[in-house]
């Protein structure tokens, strides 16, 4: 594999789909292992439902309440920013829009190229915030963990090795995208069995805690 | 409790793992978000507050024994272990520095409701021999004598005497088929025997028919804070025994936070069925009973007032417009604390701290952030509905010398009754 060019074949090619088999039977054993241990029936009379406050909270959370907000601007700010901008570039880039399409068949309307590529360098920052701020807030340092770091690794490497391939900041230009590749192909084999598994199952802790609150007649 | 041990902890450990813990610490992604809701870590700025890690012992239970990684990796011996020494370092972290106040809950960004597994932990804790002194014994106490201070109906009929005389009404023992079984709690008797009169006031003037119970009259449930399901359940079906004796079609909880979590939410858990009679707090009566236009008042306090939201009651609840209602019958200069319902800041002595001496000096602490809240909005006197909370606001606004006093809201609308027509 000394030609760029099998490299990048072969990103795309077998280890792409060991990537997307590891990716999706991980993420269902997780959601499996989840979902199999149930609740206990509920004895309590309700004063209110679970499924619509449960829904409502799966969105909900994603706005931090006033207060919150005023103590931990900073924080509140960064992760929209990066989690957006990483969003948008993941859907939004028309090369994505064309593999999306030619693996699920679905496709949808991209942004032009340049105003994707301003909300990478965004992303790019935002994540070099997280970082120095999980480096120095006091929080952060007592709670973060080796795979905190790594995962930040895993999620930063896919962001900036497309940034360096679209600029061609390397090269030959196969290799850059190969590398890039490569790197969601990480990002897809260990999100399963790390906390990246919180773009799936945060939806689900968000439910539980619409329900259970909700079950309760308080709006969470 | 010679039989407990760390293996009986880790069974009540995983006994308690369920669904939502699980997609819980699936979803952590240690922002830390939750220490800037809770005021231990607000008030101290010490990161050993954070709340996800007082659930350590628990997520090192799910991890290695509920995820396929932690699987593997036991198999190599690579997972974290909870032993006793680690249960003692988190002793004084999941009972002193927490009031299970659930502000976290609402406030995790991905959804972590880590008062549900505070609780669930803290099984695991008296389980495992690792729960503090004054808890033990306050729920032994609890289970001996019916009180978790050790209070016998002797003292509770004293304070009925007393109120008959100084009010002139009957207060109903043991009435058989009566509407509503009244609790109380034993904070109340020793601390605010005004409560008692109030109440018997109100009831009196709404024409609602109401009993004590010699066999039952505590609401509070020491079980439910030292995190001891069989202790709890005891607790509940001397209420439930009651009710059913005096077949009572309602049961009211007096103004106390956790025991209205006890009876109303978990009481039914502990003892696997659902009640033949409904649970109410007496805040939730009392609206009822203004609603239904059954309360007439005269005159309203015109000194500048404010409230604090039980956690309990409000944010674990969702009673909260229903005190506000009740204001506006007997307040005519009221001011909400600027984060309140749902986001009310703890006062410091909830979910067993103020049942546990080693806490003392940290919930004072605490309170801090309810004081700074007081601060902000300069209420000549504070309102509230719990007798925890009571005792921990007039205890912590004394000891920073301010003077502001506390009152209960059903006293505080006793004494607005309009007063009954003497028959000619």
């Amino acid at each position: 594999m000394s030609d760029p060019m099998d490299f990048l074949l072969w990103t795309k090619g077998p280890m792409f789909d060991w990537a997307i088999a590891i990716f999706a039977l991980g993420m269902l054993a997780r959601i499996f292992e989840i979902f199999m241990l149930g609740r206990k029936t509920n004895y309590a009379e309700p004063k209110g439902s679970e499924w619509g406050p449960g829904f409502k909270t799966m969105l909900t959370r994603s706005v931090a309440d006033p207060g919150t907000f005023k103590r931990a601007g900073f924080d509140v700010l960064v992760g929209w920013v990066w989690h957006i901008g990483f969003l948008l570039v993941l859907f939004l880039f028309i090369p994505h829009i064309e593999l999306i399409k030619s693996v699920l068949g679905l496709s949808w309307p991209g942004l032009p190229n340049p105003i994707i590529d301003s909300i990478a360098a965004v992303t790019i920052v935002g994540l070099i915030a997280a970082l120095i701020h999980r480096l120095l807030h006091p929080v952060k340092q007592h709670l973060s963990t080796k795979e905190d770091y790594f995962i930040w690794a895993v999620t930063f490497l896919p962001v900036l090795t497309g940034y360096i391939a679209y600029h061609r900041l390397i090269n030959p230009y196969p290799l850059a995208l190969g590398l890039h590749v490569l790197s969601v192909e990480v990002f897809l084999i260990v999100l399963p069995f790390t906390k990246l598994t919180h773009m799936f199952t945060a939806f689900i802790a968000r439910w539980y805690n619409g329900a259970i609150f909700g079950r309760k007649g308080v709006e969470s | 409790m010679s039989d407990l041990s760390l293996e009986r902890g880790l069974n009540a450990l995983r006994a308690e793992i369920d669904a939502p813990v699980a997609a819980f610490f699936s979803s952590c992604v240690h922002c830390g978000l939750c220490a800037q809701a809770c005021h231990f870590y607000v008030e101290t700025g010490d990161p050993k507050y954070t709340p996800i890690t007082k659930l350590e012992p628990l997520r090192r239970v799910w991890e290695a024994e509920f995820t396929i990684l932690g699987r593997i990796k036991g198999l190599f011996g690579l997972n974290e272990k909870v032993t006793d020494e680690m249960l003692e370092e988190w002793e004084p972290l999941l009972y002193d520095s927490c009031t299970m106040c659930a502000r976290c809950s609402m406030i995790c960004p991905v959804g972590n409701d880590l008062q549900y597994m505070i609780r669930k932990t803290r099984e695991g804790m008296v389980a495992s021999g690792h729960a503090p002194e004054g808890l033990i014994n306050a729920a032994s106490r609890a289970v001996r004598t019916g009180s978790p201070m050790g209070l016998k109906w002797r003292t509770l009929e004293v304070q009925i005497k007393h109120v008959e005389t100084s009010s002139g009404l009957t207060v109903p023992v043991d009435k058989e088929g009566a509407d509503y079984l009244v609790l109380l709690s034993s904070m109340e008797i020793i601390n605010f025997p005004e409560y008692l009169e109030a109440i018997s006031k109100i009831f009196d003037h709404a024409g609602l028919s109401w009993t004590l119970s010699t066999d039952c009259y505590e609401a509070t449930n020491a079980g439910i804070q030292i995190g001891g399901k069989d202790i709890a359940a005891t607790l509940v079906q001397r209420i439930v025994d009651a009710a059913t004796k005096l077949r009572v079609k309602n049961v009211i909880s007096p103004e106390c936070g956790h025991a209205y979590t006890a009876v109303r939410w978990e009481g039914p858990n502990l003892i696997e069925k659902a009640y033949p009679f409904k649970v109410y707090h007496i805040v939730e009566v009392l609206e009822q009973l203004r609603a239904a236009g059954k309360i007439k008042t005269e005159g309203k306090e015109m000194d500048r007032l404010s409230m604090h939201d039980p956690c309990n009651l409000a944010r674990k609840s969702g009673v909260i417009q229903e005190q506000r209602n009740l204001m506006d019958l007997v307040a005519g200069n009221f001011v909400d604390l600027n984060e309140h319902g749902r986001y009310q800041w703890c006062c410091g002595a909830g979910g067993g701290v103020s049942s546990n001496e080693r806490a003392e000096e940290l919930k004072m602490t605490a309170f801090k952030k309810k004081k700074a809240q007081i601060e902000e909005v300069e209420p000549e006197r504070m309102v509230t509905m719990c007798a925890t909370c009571r005792t921990q606001l007039e205890e912590g606004l004394e000891e920073f010398n301010m003077d502001i006093p506390v009152v209960g809201l059903t006293e505080l609308i006793a004494d607005h009754l309009v007063e009954k027509k003497k028959p000619a």
